[in-house]
C-alpha cells in the first residue's frame, strides 16, 4: 500500500465524512460572514443572532433523534408534542405561574400530556409501518387543525390570554412578558467582543443532548436502537419492536413539547392556531444538514444542523438585502429546507 | 483444445480504499467445459464477479487493472446489462424471481416476444401486444432444456426452492445468444437430490457448447463436473488443475492454505441414560414454509442431538418454535419445569441459546459493531455489561466490558475483523456465523439450539464452528440441538440424529446408521423406528 494511495483515501474520506450538501453550506455561510465582514456589517449582532436561533430552535431538531433511532423516520408529527407544549404554556399562563414556577409548570404540563399523546401517535405508526413520515405529516396537520377549535372553545379566562372583545377564546399570539419571557435567555448572560451569549438556553440544550445520548447508552436506550436496526433481530433477543417504536415515539413528542416551551420563552410570545403547522420541516432540515440520513442520527448531526442552518437563516437576511436590495432569504430558507429533506430521502438507503 | 475460450480474464487486479482483494488473477472460460472457481469466503470470488459484470461499485471505487476478453476481444462492461447483452448469464444464490408472476414471465421478463397491434402501429413498438403461445413455447422448451416438467404458467410464489433455481437456470438458457453461465454457489438452498439434479443439467448445458463458471464451496460437486478449477486464496490465484489431477483434500488444503481435517468423528460415547434436558411433547410450529405438524422427542443432558430432513420438511421450524420465533403449540419440559412458549426473553432465561438459520436475518445487526453484537442479546435479557444504576431500563451500558468480552471472543473464536468496533455488515459470511455463536455462548446458556451452523461459510470457517462446537459440548457440557441441511456434517459431530419427515420425525437413528438408512427416513419410509429410540 502507497503512501499516496493512503493519502488520498484518507482525503477522500474526510470528505465523505463531512459529506456533499455540509460542505455546500458551510461554504456559503463561510462566504456570507466574509460578505457581512467586507461591507462592515454587524458581525457581532449576527453571531448574536446566530446563536439565539441555535438556542431557540436547538431542542426542536433534538425531539427528532429518538423517532429516527427508533425506526419511524423523520418525525413530521412534530406538531403533535408542540401542541402539547402550547397548551402547557396556556395552562401555565391561565393559572398565573410566572417566573422561573411559570416556565416548569409549562414544560410539565406539556411534557405530561405529551406522553399519552405520543403513545397514541406511536399505536398509528405501528399500524401504519412503512408510511411513518406520510402518516406523520398529515397527522400533524390534522391536530393543529383540530387544536384550532380547542384554542377557541377551550375554557381559558385570564383576559391577558383571550380576545379582548367577548372574553371568549384565545388570541393568536400570546405575549410573555411579565410571564417567563427571556428567562433561560438571560440567565447567566454574558456579553464578549459584542456577542450577546443566551447561556441558559444553551445550557440547556447542551444537558438534553447530554442526556439524550446517555439515554441511547442505556440498557432501554440500546433496545430502541437495536429494534431500528434490525426488528427480527431484537424480536430473537426478546425486545418487542412495537414497543420501543412507541417509546421513541413518545419521547420525541415529549422533547417536542419541551422544545416548543423552550422557544416561546426565547423568542418572547406564544404563537396559537396555525403556526405550529409547518414547524417539523425546518428541524427536519436542521437534522439532514447536520448529515442524518432517515434512519441513522446523532447527537452530531443535530447540533452541526441546527448551527448550520440557524446561522444561514440569520445571515442570509441582512447580508441580501446589502448586496442584492432585495430579500431573497426567506426563498433561500424554503429552497435550502426543502431541497434538504427532498436530498435525504432520494437517500435513503445510504448507511 | 484449440476452441477459443469463451472468457479469458488476464491478470485482474482490483482495490478497495488502499486495500488489495484481487492481485492479478487470470482465468480461462472454453465452451463445452465447466470450470469451477474455489476460494473461501473473503478469497476474492465475489469482487471477480463484479468486475466480469460491469457492477457500477467496480467504477465507483476505482475501477480495476487487467483485461477481459470475450471471446478473444477485449470488453468493458459499463453495466450488468451490457455484459448480459454480450452472452453472460448469472444464476444466483439468492433468487431473482418476482414470486407474483408466472415462471414462463419470469423466464421471458423484458425479453417477451411480441407482435404487432393497432396500438403500437400508433404509438411504436413498445406498445406491442404479448406474443403468448410463443412465450409458452419458448418458456416449456428452456424448461424442458433443465428437466422441469412444471406448468409454465404456475405463479412462481408458492413454488418449492428447489423449483426457483430451475427456473433462473431456465431463464438465463433461454437467452439466445447465452454463451457463459455464472452459476454462483447453486447448490448451497438445494436438497442433496435436487443439487444432483442440478449438475446432471450443468454437464448438459456444457455439452451443448456453452462454457459454465461454476462458483461454490461444495468440493466434492466440482469433482463430479468441473472440467478445471481455479482456486482463490486472499484475492491470489493459488492452484489450477483439473479434477484427474487432485483429490477434494488437496483442494480444501490449498483453499484454506492448512491440511484441512476433512471428517472427525465422535468418541464413542457411554449409553447410560441421562438426564432429560428438554422434554418435548407435541411440539407444533406454524412456521411458513417449514411447519411442524407435531414433535416428541427428549433433548438428553449432555447431548449433541441432529435435526436432518429435507427443505421444507420442518426441521428448521423446531429451534424457531423452541424460541419464540414462530407461533408454537405443545408441552416442552426444560429441567422439568414448562417452558413458555412465544416469548423469547422466556426462553433465553430458561437457559437456552439460540444461532438462527437466517444469519442476515435474524442473527447479526449489520450495521452495528462486533462488540455491540455480541453483547447484546445478554445486556438485554440478562442485565450484564451494564453499570450500577437505580432504575433497571436505565443502567447506562459498561463500554470497558464489552470491549473487553468481546475481544476475548474475537480471540477464542477467531473472527478475521478489523477490531470490535468494526461492523458486522462488513465480515464474511464465516465470521458473521462465529459472531452468532458469540453471541449465544455469552448468554452462558446450558443448551444452544444451531441451525444451519455452516451454511454459505467456507471450508476454514466451517472446520472452526463445528470444532467449537464439539469443544463446548466436550468441556462445558453443553446439550446441543444442531439443525443442518448437511448430514455429513450432522453424521460427523451429532450423537443421534432426528430425522423430520412432513413435519413429523420419521426416525431418530444414531451416526453411523447407513446411507440407505437415512435416505429412507428422509423420503418418510421408517415412520415407525423414531418410536423405538
Amino acid at each position: 500500500m502507497s503512501r499516496a494511495v493512503t493519502e488520498r483515501s484518507g482525503l477522500q474520506e474526510h470528505l465523505r465524512e463531512i459529506g456533499f450538501p455540509r460542505l455546500v453550506i458551510g461554504v456559503f455561510l463561510v462566504l456570507l460572514f466574509s460578505i457581512a465582514i467586507a461591507t462592515r456589517m454587524d458581525v457581532p449582532g449576527l453571531v448574536t443572532d446566530s446563536l439565539l436561533r441555535v438556542g431557540r430552535n436547538g431542542l426542536l431538531v433534538l425531539a427528532l433523534l429518538p423517532a429516527v433511532q427508533g425506526g419511524v423516520g423523520l418525525n413530521f408529527g412534530l406538531p403533535l408534542g408542540i401542541l402539547c407544549g402550547l397548551v402547557g404554556c396556556v395552562t401555565a399562563l391561565e393559572f398565573k405561574f410566572v417566573g422561573w414556577p411559570g416556565l416548569a409548570a409549562a414544560s410539565l404540563i406539556g411534557m405530561g400530556l405529551a406522553v399519552p399523546v405520543g403513545w397514541g401517535y406511536g399505536w398509528l405508526l405501528n399500524r401504519t409501518r412503512g408510511q411513518e413520515m406520510m402518516v406523520g405529516t398529515y397527522l400533524g396537520f390534522a391536530a393543529v387543525s383540530f387544536m384550532s377549535m380547542f384554542w377557541v372553545l377551550a375554557p381559558y379566562r385570564d383576559p391577558s390570554l383571550v380576545w379582548a372583545i367577548g372574553g371568549k377564546g384565545l388570541r393568536t399570539t400570546l405575549t410573555l412578558a411579565g410571564g417567563f419571557d427571556k428567562l433561560l435567555d438571560k440567565l447567566w448572560a454574558f456579553q464578549i467582543g459584542g456577542v450577546r451569549v443566551p447561556t441558559g438556553t444553551l445550557l440547556l440544550f447542551a444537558a438534553m443532548c447530554a442526556l439524550v445520548w446517555l439515554f441511547f447508552r442505556s440498557r432501554a436506550g440500546i433496545s430502541i436502537s437495536a429494534a431500528r436496526s434490525n426488528p427480527r433481530f431484537a424480536r430473537a433477543a426478546g425486545i418487542s419492536d412495537t414497543q420501543t417504536r412507541t417509546q421513541a415515539t413518545i419521547m420525541s413528542t415529549a422533547l417536542g413539547a419541551l422544545g416548543i416551551v423552550v422557544f416561546a420563552q426565547s423568542y418572547g410570545f406564544v404563537q396559537l392556531y396555525t403556526a405550529p403547522l409547518l414547524m417539523a420541516f425546518p428541524a427536519v432540515a436542521c437534522l439532514l444538514i447536520g448529515g442524518a440520513a432517515v434512519s441513522r442520527a446523532t447527537i452530531t448531526h443535530v447540533v452541526v444542523g441546527t448551527v448550520l442552518f440557524q446561522s444561514i437563516l440569520t445571515v442570509a437576511l441582512p447580508v441580501t438585502q446589502r448586496v442584492i436590495e432585495g430579500d431573497i432569504s426567506e426563498t433561500a430558507r424554503l429552497i435550502i429546507q426543502n431541497g434538504m429533506i427532498l436530498y435525504a430521502l432520494t437517500r435513503k438507503n445510504d448507511r | 483444445m484449440s476452441t477459443a475460450p469463451v472468457l479469458e480474464l488476464r491478470d485482474i487486479s482490483k482495490e478497495y480504499e488502499g486495500n488489495r482483494v484481487l492481485k492479478g488473477v487470470s482465468l480461462t472460460v472454453r465452451p463445452g467445459t465447466i470450470h469451477a472457481l474455489l476460494g473461501e469466503n473473503g478469497a476474492g470470488k465475489s469482487t471477480l464477479m463484479n468486475v466480469l459484470f460491469g457492477m457500477p461499485v467496480i467504477r465507483e471505487t476505482g475501477g480495476y487493472q487487467g483485461s477481459v476478453l470475450i471471446e478473444g476481444r477485449e470488453v468493458q462492461f459499463r453495466s450488468p446489462a451490457d455484459a448480459m447483452a454480450a452472452g453472460l448469464g448469472m444464476v444466483h444464490q439468492e433468487f431473482m424471481l418476482l414470486p407474483g408472476f408466472t415462471v414462463a414471465e419470469n423466464i421471458k421478463l423484458h425479453r417477451e416476444p411480441t407482435k404487432p397491434s393497432l396500438l403500437s402501429r400508433v404509438f411504436g413498438k413498445r406498445l406491442e401486444t404479448l406474443d403468448l403461445p410463443l412465450i409458452s413455447s419458448d418458456a416449456r422448451s428452456a424448461l424442458a432444456q433443465v428437466g422441469m416438467g412444471i406448468d409454465e404458467w404456475a405463479p412462481v410464489a408458492g413454488l418449492p426452492v428447489g423449483h426457483m433455481q430451475f427456473i433462473e437456470i431456465a431463464r438465463e438458457v433461454d437467452k439466445r445468444n447465452a454463451k457463459l453461465l455464472i452459476f454462483d454457489e447453486p447448490t448451497a438452498v438445494l436438497t442433496e437430490s435436487e443439487a444432483d439434479e442440478l449438475l446432471k443439467v450443468m454437464k448438459q448445458l456444457a455439452a451443448k457448447g456453452l462454457g459454465i463458471l461454476f462458483i461454490t464451496h461444495r468440493l466434492d460437486e466440482v469433482m463430479a463436473v468441473a472440467d478445471e478449477i481455479t482456486v482463490l486464496c486472499d484475492g491470489e490465484r493459488v492452484a489450477s488443475m483439473t479434477p484427474a489431477e487432485t483429490t477434494v483434500g488437496h483442494i480444501a488444503e490449498v483453499m484454506v492454505g492448512r491440511p484441512a481435517a476433512v471428517v472427525r468423528h465422535v468418541d464413542s460415547r457411554s449409553t447410560a441414560p441421562r438426564a432429560a434436558k428438554l422434554e418435548i411433547r407435541d411440539l407444533a410450529v406454524d412456521m411458513p414454509g417449514e411447519q411442524v405438524a407435531g414433535v416428541s422427542f427428549t433433548l438428553e443432558k449432555g447431548e449433541i442431538l441432529g435435526l436432518a430432513g429435507l427443505a421444507g420438511h420442518g426441521k428448521l421450524g423446531v429451534a424457531n418454535g423452541l424460541m419464540g420465533l414462530a407461533p408454537a403449540r405443545g408441552s416442552v419440559l426444560k429441567d422439568g419445569k414448562p417452558l413458555v412458549l412465544g416469548d423469547a426473553r422466556a426462553a433465553i432465561m430458561a437457559g437456552l441459546a439460540f444461532v438462527s438459520e437466517d444469519r442476515r436475518g435474524v442473527g447479526i445487526l449489520p450495521d452495528e459493531s462486533i462488540e455491540l453484537n455480541i453483547a447484546l442479546t445478554s445486556l438485554e435479557v440478562q442485565g450484564r455489561f451494564l453499570l450500577p444504576g437505580a432504575v433497571p431500563a436505565l443502567r447506562l451500558m459498561d463500554g470497558g466490558a464489552i470491549r473487553a468480552h468481546a475481544l476475548q471472543m474475537i480471540e477464542h473464536l477467531d473472527v478475521r475483523c478489523t477490531g470490535p468496533k468494526q461492523h458486522v455488515r462488513r465480515l464474511s459470511g464465516g465470521n458473521q456465523q462465529k459472531v452468532c455463536l458469540a453471541r449465544a455462548m455469552t448468554l452462558a446458556p446450558d443448551t444452544m439450539l444451531v441451525s444451519e451452523p455452516t451454511r454459505g461459510i467456507d471450508v476454514g470457517a466451517k472446520e472452526r464452528v463445528l470444532g467449537l462446537l464439539r469443544q463446548l459440548n466436550r468441556e462445558q457440557g453443553m446439550t446441543l440441538l444442531i439443525t443442518s441441511s448437511e448430514l455429513a456434517e450432522l453424521r460427523a459431530t451429532c450423537d443421534r440424529i432426528a430425522i423430520i419427515y412432513h413435519g413429523r420425525i420419521a426416525a431418530i437413528l444414531p451416526p453411523d446408521a447407513t446411507d440407505e438408512q437415512f435416505g429412507l427416513a428422509m423420503a418418510g419410509g421408517a415412520a415407525h423406528a423414531g418410536h423405538a429410540s
